[in-house]
């Protein structure tokens, strides 16, 4: 199997790379979705074409007449994003082959918040990697339908406050626990599945590039906490995006064609396991699990460290780490 | 007089779209199948997989992924088809507003039959009558032959720089798409050059600049944004004014395609059959018309004036034919192949009822709703249709405006 | 500057967007706002890299921080990251 190349650049250099995703968006203050598309298109190793479902970024980059794409950008609606990439990576290859534009790779890149992935998404998706097209699909996944006002997604976590699975008096939360999306993904037998996280920029950097190489369809799932739905502070994004890795809530990894690999951050913690920090200290921070720390909710927390524990030695045995 | 030599091949409806798809140089073609539109997927993917065409055939997991990959492959500059029925477009409906809005010149090939439930694999207009406000060209065949000519045309109505609507042609299920006709077809040189290589209009961009309307790396632009309430009117009716510069392009097409073919189905919008000096007249869509104008020539024979008109083109409505072609009738029956529920009457009968309402000499209308979920309609029943129209022309009543046909009460 | 309406004659075809998000200055949002001190600054680029804006970029010629006030919401991610405490949010006008 070819190995991806290893793309290597200072911080200072990454700097000078110009922005594709410009300022002037409408995204909250602090959100972390905007960090990991202007991340991910700095990736961008040359011609793209850009398409987003329905959701947060795609709203707050293009308030018509403005638009914050420099690249060329479509969306069409909420649950198809994979089926643009399908329509446009088909369109480039016939029009290509028939020499109507010109012979040059063109990277397609598709995005998607976590609802148009897990949920109502999913079998776009599924389909487009089933039928092999050359593209990217980047889940920025900040936990709930965040764009029509905080509602819970297959991704929100277990014990979660959202809209729909509010902390009442009878049910503290969202009851259901979080959709394995990327592993999902990896059960496909696709060429590139990868986690990231905003606040390990490199290594996200790093694997929205290898995905954009990977000659075939590539999954990339980013963790990006939303200050507004989460109920956080909104200096404190890329922390809770730090501490998801270091509690193992949200572990780093990559997997070419069902190899599982731990990235750098997760496997410190893998080989030294006094690093792994309790769940706690991440969920502390977010005000929508405010309610678990009321004693009467004790359970929930002890239910959430012990699925958290019981997703990272599943991780661990299949990176082949006792 | 035909210029172009044709051949005769015998084909079915759906082999006879495939055929006009593959002569067309489309570059994308996306579609999931169902039946009746099986075939015309089925002979098309014969094709690529034989090279006999150069076309990227993306077998999708679902008509909504067919519809949204046909529209971003056309915003990326592809000339795309596809092809669907009943359920499967109803499933694409939020996608046809999309590509109408888009303005992306998909051109689809929808083989009528009824929707569910309960669940019917046979003919009736009630899946495409469904999607007529979602701003797509409408077209409709009365046989293979012009399923095989209007694909053609299709093409060329849709890319029309004024226009740059998705278009539709609608074929009757199983009447048509799977009984065998004898289809003369142009030769594969003269339809390439009929519908010739895409053209892109240009578009002002977030940077200042005039570019070609494509998705290009070379010329960036943002398709598909949010509008808000200070922007969305106006790009609907940016829609409207496209449909209506339509009516005149599809005449063109139709015109210039009939000279070279030597077939001319009318005027293109519509097909006046023997009605300049008809009293009384039907107006129907799709091959029932066919059965119709058998009658109508007995009729004839027999000293009744009547006459038909047939539609070939539902959206955009083509109200100048309408009215010149009613006027002056005594009794008209307009003929639904589809019925819409709690309204009255079909479809189709609302719309001519409309556009002829201003007529000073408006005729007296009545519509008969037929052969929903394929219940054959025969000459006999239609012939009843007619009887009633005298009625109503002498004693200038009209007892039932709307009637089921064909139906055991 | 709030853009003339155009009328939808004037209106580009399907809606493609003819403005750049940069003439739409987010600046006007903030309660807070990042102050830059040059010394502490070990250029390392983390508040370049993690604000969601760009509105932060790094000057090779003059090696200074440029901190666009005309994107910037005032979130602190900037200050929160700042690994030598070179970033103090101040509030506006209190700067």
């Amino acid at each position: 199997m070819k190995r991806l190349s290893e793309w290597k650049f200072t911080s200072k250099e990454f700097a000078q790379i110009p922005e594709k995703f410009l300022s002037g968006h409408r995204a909250c203050a602090g959100c972390g979705p905007a960090i990991a598309l202007r991340l991910v298109m700095k990736a961008a190793r040359g011609p793209i074409i850009a398409t987003n479902a329905t959701g947060c970024m795609e709203v707050v980059s293009t308030i018509y007449p403005y638009t914050a794409w420099k690249i060329p950008w479509i969306h069409t609606a909420f649950e198809n994003v994979a089926a643009n990439a399908s329509g446009i990576e088909s369109a480039l290859k016939i029009l290509k082959k028939k020499g109507r534009i010109k012979d040059e790779h063109v990277d397609v890149v598709a995005f998607a918040g976590d609802g148009g992935t897990f949920d109502i998404g999913f079998q776009a998706l599924s389909g487009a990697v089933e039928r092999g097209h050359d593209f990217l699909y980047v889940l920025y996944d900040n936990e709930a339908y965040m764009n029509t006002g905080i509602q819970r997604s297959g991704g929100t976590p277990h014990g979660a406050w959202t809209t729909t699975s509010p902390a009442g008096k009878v049910i503290p939360g969202k009851a259901e626990y979080k959709k394995p999306i990327a592993d999902i993904m990896v059960a496909h037998e696709m060429p590139y599945v990868a986690t990231a996280s905003i606040a390990n920029w490199k290594d996200l950097v790093v694997k929205a590039r290898k995905g954009m190489e990977v000659n075939g369809p590539a999954f990339l799932h980013a963790f990006t906490p939303c200050p507004r739905g989460w109920r956080s502070e909104t200096e404190k994004t890329v922390e809770i995006a730090r501490l998801a890795v270091e509690t193992c809530t949200f572990p780093l990894w990559e997997a070419e064609y069902g190899e599982y690999k731990l990235s750098p951050q997760s496997k410190v913690i893998a080989l030294k396991p006094e690093k792994k920090k309790p769940v706690e200290t991440y969920l502390k921070m977010q005000r929508r699990f405010r309610h678990l720390f009321k004693p009467e909710n004790k359970h929930v927390l002890e239910e959430i460290q012990s699925e958290v524990d019981r997703r990272w030695q599943k991780l661990l045995k299949a990176c082949e780490i006792a | 007089m035909a210029k172009v030599e044709q051949k005769v091949v015998p084909l079915n409806g759906d082999e006879a779209v495939a055929y006009a798809v593959k002569q067309c140089d489309v570059d994308v073609v996306a579609a999931y199948p169902i039946t009746p539109q099986t075939i015309i997927v089925e002979k098309f993917s014969e094709y690529v997989a034989d090279g006999e065409v150069d076309t990227a055939f993306v077998c999708v997991e679902s008509e909504h992924s067919a519809m949204t990959c046909s529209i971003t492959a056309s915003a990326t500059g592809a000339r795309t088809f596809t092809a669907t029925a009943s359920a499967g477009l109803a499933l694409m409906h939020e996608m046809l507003g999309v590509a109408s809005g888009c303005r992306t010149p998909v051109v689809m090939s929808v083989v009528n039959r009824a929707l569910s439930a309960p669940i019917n694999i046979h003919c009736d207009h009630s899946d495409a009558m469904a999607e007529r406000d979602m701003g797509w060209i409408q077209l409709y065949t009365e046989n293979s032959q012009e399923a095989y000519d209007s694909i053609i045309q299709a093409f060329k109505i849709a890319e029309n720089l004024d226009v740059m609507l998705p278009t539709m042609v609608g074929l009757d299920g199983f009447v048509l798409s799977h009984t065998l006709e004898n289809v003369s077809v142009l030769p594969d040189e003269f339809v390439k050059k009929f519908v010739g290589i895409r053209q892109v209009p240009r578009v002002m961009n977030h940077e200042g600049q005039l570019v070609p309307f494509k998705l290009d790396p070379e010329n960036p632009l943002t398709m598909g944004p949010l509008d808000l309430y200070d922007y969305y009117f106006e790009h609907k009716r940016q829609q409207e004014e496209a449909m209506r510069k339509a009516l005149d392009v599809i005449k063109q097409v139709h015109d210039e395609y009939a000279k070279q073919s030597g077939r001319s189905y009318g005027n293109g919008l519509v097909e006046a059959y023997r009605l300049d000096d008809a009293e009384i007249a039907a107006v129907c869509i799709g091959s029932t018309a066919g059965t119709v104008k058998t009658v109508v020539d007995e009729l004839r024979e027999n000293g009744i004036k009547a006459g038909l008109l047939r539609m070939r083109a539902f959206r955009p409505l083509p109200v100048k034919d309408i009215v010149s072609n009613l006027a002056g009738k005594k009794a008209v029956a307009v003929m639904d192949r589809a019925c819409s529920f709690g309204g009255n009457g079909g479809p189709l009968f609302h719309e001519i009822r409309h556009a002829v309402y201003d007529l000073p000499d408006r005729p007296k209308l009545v519509n008969y709703i037929y052969g929903l979920g394929g219940r054959d309609t025969t000459p006999y029943m239609i012939e009843g249709i007619y009887k009633e129209l005298q009625k109503i022309a002498e004693t200038g009543q009209t007892e039932n405006t709307v009637q089921f046909i064909g139906l055991r009460e | 500057m709030i853009p003339q309406k155009k009328g939808w004659k004037e209106v580009p075809l399907a809606g493609v967007c003819w403005m750049s998000s940069t003439e739409y200055k987010t600046g006007d949002w903030r309660s807070y706002k990042p102050i830059w001190n040059t010394e502490k600054c070990t250029r390392c680029m983390f508040c370049h890299i993690y604000c969601p804006e760009g509105a932060i970029k790094h000057d090779t010629e003059t090696n200074e921080m440029v901190f666009d006030y005309d994107f910037c919401k005032g979130c602190g991610i900037c200050a929160n990251e700042c690994p030598a405490t070179a970033i103090e949010m101040v509030l506006e006008g209190k700067e």
